[in-house]
């Protein structure tokens, strides 16, 4: 805004300027740039060149000693910025990658740990189980054979009361039907019968 | 002013006045220098600006600013190369200054101070003196070996020399004459233009209608104006650059 009055009031004040420039009291024939032998143009020429060299002068001054070096400043200083801030960004795109590979790394290195310790636990399982497995093998046979030997045992005593029940049996059928008996004989007949049956 | 009586009069938008008085007359200042110091202020306050801002992600301002910078920092690296660095102030001096005489003659009642051939000669000369000082300074007498190129037959010297010279001596003329030239040229034909435009359309009833043929291309002047305008701030400072890159290399 403050600009825009700048400019209005420079457009008010040029025309001022502007309708002095023809009030020359004497008519300035052809060119006005080379009217070197007019009274107040030449003059005003060679005034115009020396007032232009010391503003030039002036500006050379300002450019080169104040103004310029510090636009210089304000670009070299992005320049110095952008370059750090890429550097900072390549250094920690860097870091993120060793991150990266070490995360990697390491979650290989679980992973495969993890598979380690499956793998044991199945195999220990698998051992525990198999241990277990024999265990109650071991104990069913036995059971099966001390079951075996009982009635192997069962088996003769119950033989043995056989022989001896026969015998008594026969022996009294033998003395109740001819009234006497000898045990001996009854015995021994017993003993044949058995052995022939297959059960002695 | 313009029309005085049938005639049209061109030339007289040309002539120097002195500004402020009675103190501008006695020291013959002149409303050319008057707009030479707008043109250093306007130079000095946006660049000025440029440097106060010194923000990181640029203005309007500030990139112009910038991007003023860089273009004659550009320039003066592409031509002259790393020596040139220390000339670059010099020759954005020259750019900015013929930039902003050529661009402040385009506003309306301003004064175009490179119309005149004394001031384009001035600075033609100054820019050529700077060189040849530029140019002993760095090499003593071997600079005028600058006038005779190596391995050219000794014999062809007594014209190779003379010509030589004479090419060196007439930088500051085709500097001068080119940039005045142009823009006289520009500002009298606008000026013819405009004359047409006012004397046709005082023609009764047809007159606005005719008048205005004169007024577009007065419209298509102006934009070619400003062309020049930027195109012949250009062209002096790049042969200004040009002209440094012989100084120090010499050929």
């Amino acid at each position: 805004m403050r600009r825009v009055f700048v400019l209005a009031a420079a457009t008010a004040t040029l025309p001022a300027m502007a309708f002095a420039a023809s009030s020359s009291a004497v008519p300035v024939d052809g060119m006005p740039q080379l009217a070197f032998g007019h009274p107040t143009q030449g003059r005003l020429l060679v005034g115009q060149m020396v007032w232009q060299l010391i503003i030039f002068a002036a500006l050379v001054f300002l450019m080169a000693k104040i103004a310029l070096p510090r636009v210089g400043a304000v670009i070299e200083e992005r320049h110095r910025r952008i370059t750090a801030d890429l550097e900072a960004a390549q250094a920690a795109k860097l870091e993120a990658d060793i991150a990266m590979a070490a995360h990697r790394a390491a979650s290989e290195q679980a992973r495969a740990e993890a598979r380690a310790a499956v793998a044991t636990a199945l195999h220990q399982a698998q051992a525990a189980s198999d241990a277990k497995a024999a265990e109650v093998n071991a104990r069913i046979t036995a059971q099966i054979a001390e079951a075996e030997a009982r009635i192997d045992a069962a088996r003769a005593s119950a033989m043995g009361a056989i022989r001896g029940v026969a015998t008594d049996t026969a022996e009294a059928l033998v003395s109740r039907l001819t009234g006497a008996a000898d045990r001996a004989k009854v015995e021994a007949a017993v003993g044949r019968v058995l052995a022939a049956s297959g059960r002695a | 002013m313009a029309v005085e009586g049938k005639t049209i009069d061109a030339l007289s938008q040309f002539e120097l006045s002195p500004v402020l008085g009675i103190f501008g007359d006695a020291v013959s200042f002149s409303q050319s220098n008057l707009f030479m110091v707008i043109a250093v202020a306007l130079t000095w306050y946006l660049m000025k600006t440029t440097a106060d801002r010194g923000a990181l992600v640029p203005g309007r301002l500030q990139a112009l600013g910038e991007s003023a910078y860089g273009f004659i920092a550009g320039m003066v690296r592409d031509q002259v190369g790393d020596e040139g660095k220390k000339y670059f102030p010099f020759v954005f001096s020259v750019f900015m200054f013929v930039l902003f005489g050529n661009l402040l003659g385009m506003l309306p009642y301003a004064f175009t101070y490179t119309s005149h051939i004394v001031v384009t000669l001035t600075l033609a000369i100054v820019v050529w003196v700077a060189v040849t000082v530029i140019a002993i300074q760095r090499h003593g007498m071997h600079f005028f070996s600058y006038f005779f190129p190596e391995g050219a037959p000794v014999w062809l010297a007594p014209i190779i020399i003379p010509v030589e010279i004479i090419s060196y001596l007439s930088r500051m003329v085709s500097l001068s004459v080119r940039l005045f030239a142009n823009m006289v040229a520009g500002h009298v034909m606008l000026k013819v233009f405009a004359t047409f435009v006012v004397l046709l359309g005082g023609l009764g009833a047809v007159g606005p209608f005719v008048a205005a043929m004169p007024l577009a291309v007065n419209v298509a002047l102006v934009g070619f104006e400003f062309l020049v305008a930027f195109l012949q701030a250009y062209v002096f400072a790049i042969l200004t650059s040009i002209y440094l890159h012989d100084a120090v290399h010499l050929h």
